[in-house]
């Protein structure tokens, strides 16, 4: 999965080198907030044992072996903010010293394996784990599966990048000036290995250090700020897990505000969206047209499938087309229903706590 | 496969690291052209001829950037040899393999058509320049790195990675993490080499991924523990979160004529390949 130099064309190496920068700079802020000055020596050892660790062959079912990246075990141990530096600096060890991965391509490269990885395998873990006991054997199959969705989700966004290079950039013949191959021919190229090998490697790896530390070393599941002994960052959750960083509710609603301000910017995506399409969707020429060309050249049924027809009259909503019927600007339309749907949430979010005050007995986590 | 052939495998690959690692400390001594240059020039300098190598689209002026790299290597004392041990041959194995389906798959005038049964293959112009162009690209970038790495000491590339306005963190860490690699590989080859020593008879496949991840986890029991060890010994020696790096190199004139002709090698193959 480390791309090397020529693989990808210069202007998505900026875009990616600019990604994985912002990534970087984010890490770097929140880590130094959560560990002070015991971060350096942290991250710089955990580095060293990730970079130590992609060197082991893992022994996998059929008598082959594959190599791990070790971001499983890094987002879980360290939660995701130190895990994209602890695998980055890895990285850029691995292209600047062995010259595995190229220079330019670095950024993507920290961007795939670290950054979508980092937080693709915490928040799967997180999801899986959920409360469970931190010696459960919940949490073996949460690493397992973190790994395995975590390094499957980076060959994702690394073959897409691949499969986007003929499209950005080729000569007046049309030949390919960077990785040659469309995405439909890199998707399944790069997917094949990762689905088999990789994801089952990182997999065993992350299950297997799991399954250790519940015996040996139960400490490093608690969270980064537990074994770290930072002075007054702790915040303790459930089974004394700790948490990797402080949740503001003030912040969640300035982005979910912000994230308002920016719905009217759906407006500018041209054509339909693939597989949304309503009965006069598929009777109009012109959209029939867009589906066409979006569905590969396959032209649309002539007539509307029966179901989607039965089906259609069930339900209509308030506000189709993102927008109440009285009002013509749609970019207008777009913040009315942004509002709309957000002070439904707000509301069943307020209801579901009075409810839980009410019946404080009902454990909604068993 | 045998039953220990995982085990050899990344024992192996712990020996070849070492190796490499020493071999780049033996180069970086030796007194070459490179050598002579201020670390910054040669960072600054190959950094700058292998975006060159990125933005070039012609075949030749990327051909040239090559003989220009091979040319580097042998003034700085680098061998072709081991270039070719190290890189070309490695490269092609790699990016020549994937290469390769692109001189079918990239529609354009035919050129030759291979022909077995009824299985017809088409190799078109634009397929076979389309793979010459990758493969040579790889290899110009991973040469001009493996140059660099071989003639420049890592601590030399991590004075000069601040000149590029890296934060002093991120180059203590990748000074500290260099450290303790060969630390935590000496560990883990020992740990390796010992539980081969002690297994007797075979080891089924679900044994042998239990002893890989236990193996791993003792190596992050003990990297956290010399983490904290690490942190101590920079406490009771003064560190209070500030980074300060010592750089104690001076620009000469023949840094200035060298970072001149690094720049302006790049220019032209950018000009001549556009």
């Amino acid at each position: 999965m480390h791309i090397p130099d020529g693989y990808l064309s210069p202007s998505t190496c900026a875009t990616f080198y600019l990604f994985a920068a912002t990534g970087w700079y984010a890490a770097l802020k929140r880590v130094k907030q959560l560990l002070a000055t015991r971060a350096i020596p942290l991250i710089s050892v955990f580095a060293a044992f990730s970079f130590v660790v992609m060197m082991f062959n893992v022994p996998l079912p059929g008598g082959t072996t594959g190599h791990a990246v070790g971001v499983g075990i890094a987002a879980i141990v360290l939660g995701p903010w130190a895990s994209i530096l602890a695998i980055s600096i890895a990285l850029a060890i691995q292209a600047l010293f062995f010259g595995d991965g190229g220079i330019t391509t670095l950024g993507a490269n920290c961007f795939n394996m670290a950054i979508v990885g980092s937080f693709t395998a915490y928040a799967v873990y997180r999801i899986i784990a959920a409360n469970s006991e931190l010696n459960s054997h919940r949490r073996i199959v949460a690493a397992a599966v973190a790994g395995y969705v975590a390094i499957n989700a980076s060959a994702l966004v690394t073959a897409v990048e691949l499969g986007i290079q003929p499209m950005l950039l080729h000569d007046a013949s049309g030949m390919p000036l960077y990785a040659p191959y469309p995405l439909h021919v890199a998707i399944p190229a790069m997917m094949i290995g990762h689905l088999t090998f990789a994801g089952l490697a990182e997999a065993v790896i992350s299950a297997g250090m799991v399954s250790y530390l519940q015996r040996a070393d139960l400490s490093l599941l608690r969270g980064v700020t537990a074994f770290a002994r930072a002075p007054g960052t702790m915040i303790t959750g459930a089974n004394g897990e700790v948490s990797p960083g402080r949740f503001s509710p003030g912040r969640l609603w300035w982005v979910v505000a912000c994230l308002m301000l920016f719905t009217p910017l759906g407006i500018l995506a041209a054509g339909t969206a693939w597989g949304e399409w309503s009965s006069a969707d598929l009777m109009n020429p012109h959209t029939r047209e867009q589906i066409g060309a979006a569905s590969g050249n396959h032209a649309p049924p002539s007539s509307v499938p029966s179901g989607i027809e039965k089906l259609s009259t069930v339900w209509t909503a308030p506000f189709p087309g993102y927008a109440p019927r009285f009002i013509k600007s749609p970019a207008f339309g777009y913040l009315i229903s942004a509002m709309f749907g957000v002070g439904i949430l707000v509301l069943a979010s307020l209801l579901a706590r009075v409810a839980a005050r009410k019946w404080p007995g009902r454990n909604l986590h068993p | 496969m045998s039953r220990h052939s995982f085990l050899e495998a990344t024992l192996q690959g712990f020996t070849r690291a070492v190796s490499k690692a020493l071999q780049s400390e033996h180069a970086a001594t030796q007194p070459g052209l490179l050598q002579q240059l201020d670390p910054r020039v040669r960072v600054l300098g190959i950094f700058a001829l292998v975006i060159s190598v990125i933005l070039c689209r012609r075949i030749e002026a990327i051909a040239a950037i090559l003989l220009v790299a091979i040319a580097i290597a042998v003034a700085s004392r680098v061998s072709p040899a081991s270039l070719a041990k190290r890189v070309w041959l490695v490269v092609l194995g790699f990016s020549g393999v994937i290469a390769l389906p692109a001189l079918f798959l990239t529609p354009g005038v035919p050129l030759f058509v291979l022909r077995y049964a009824t299985l017809h293959l088409t190799i078109t112009v634009q397929g076979v320049r389309t793979a010459v162009l990758l493969v040579l690209r790889v290899e110009t970038a991973a040469t001009l790195t493996t140059v660099l790495v071989l003639s420049t000491a890592w601590t030399h590339i991590l004075k000069a990675l601040r000149s590029l306005h890296i934060p002093a963190e991120i180059v203590i860490m990748l000074a500290m993490t260099h450290r303790y690699v060969f630390l935590l590989i000496e560990t883990a080859n020992q740990m390796f080499e010992s539980r081969k020593s002690r297994t007797v008879g075979t080891l089924s496949g679900s044994e042998r991924r239990k002893m890989t991840a236990r193996t791993a986890g003792v190596l992050l029991s003990k990297s956290i523990e010399l983490s904290q060890e690490v942190y101590l010994a920079m406490l009771s020696r003064g560190f209070r979160g500030e980074v300060r790096l010592l750089t104690d190199f001076r620009l000469k004139a023949r840094d200035y004529a060298g970072l001149t002709a690094f720049l302006f090698t790049g220019c032209v193959a950018v000009w001549m390949g556009r």
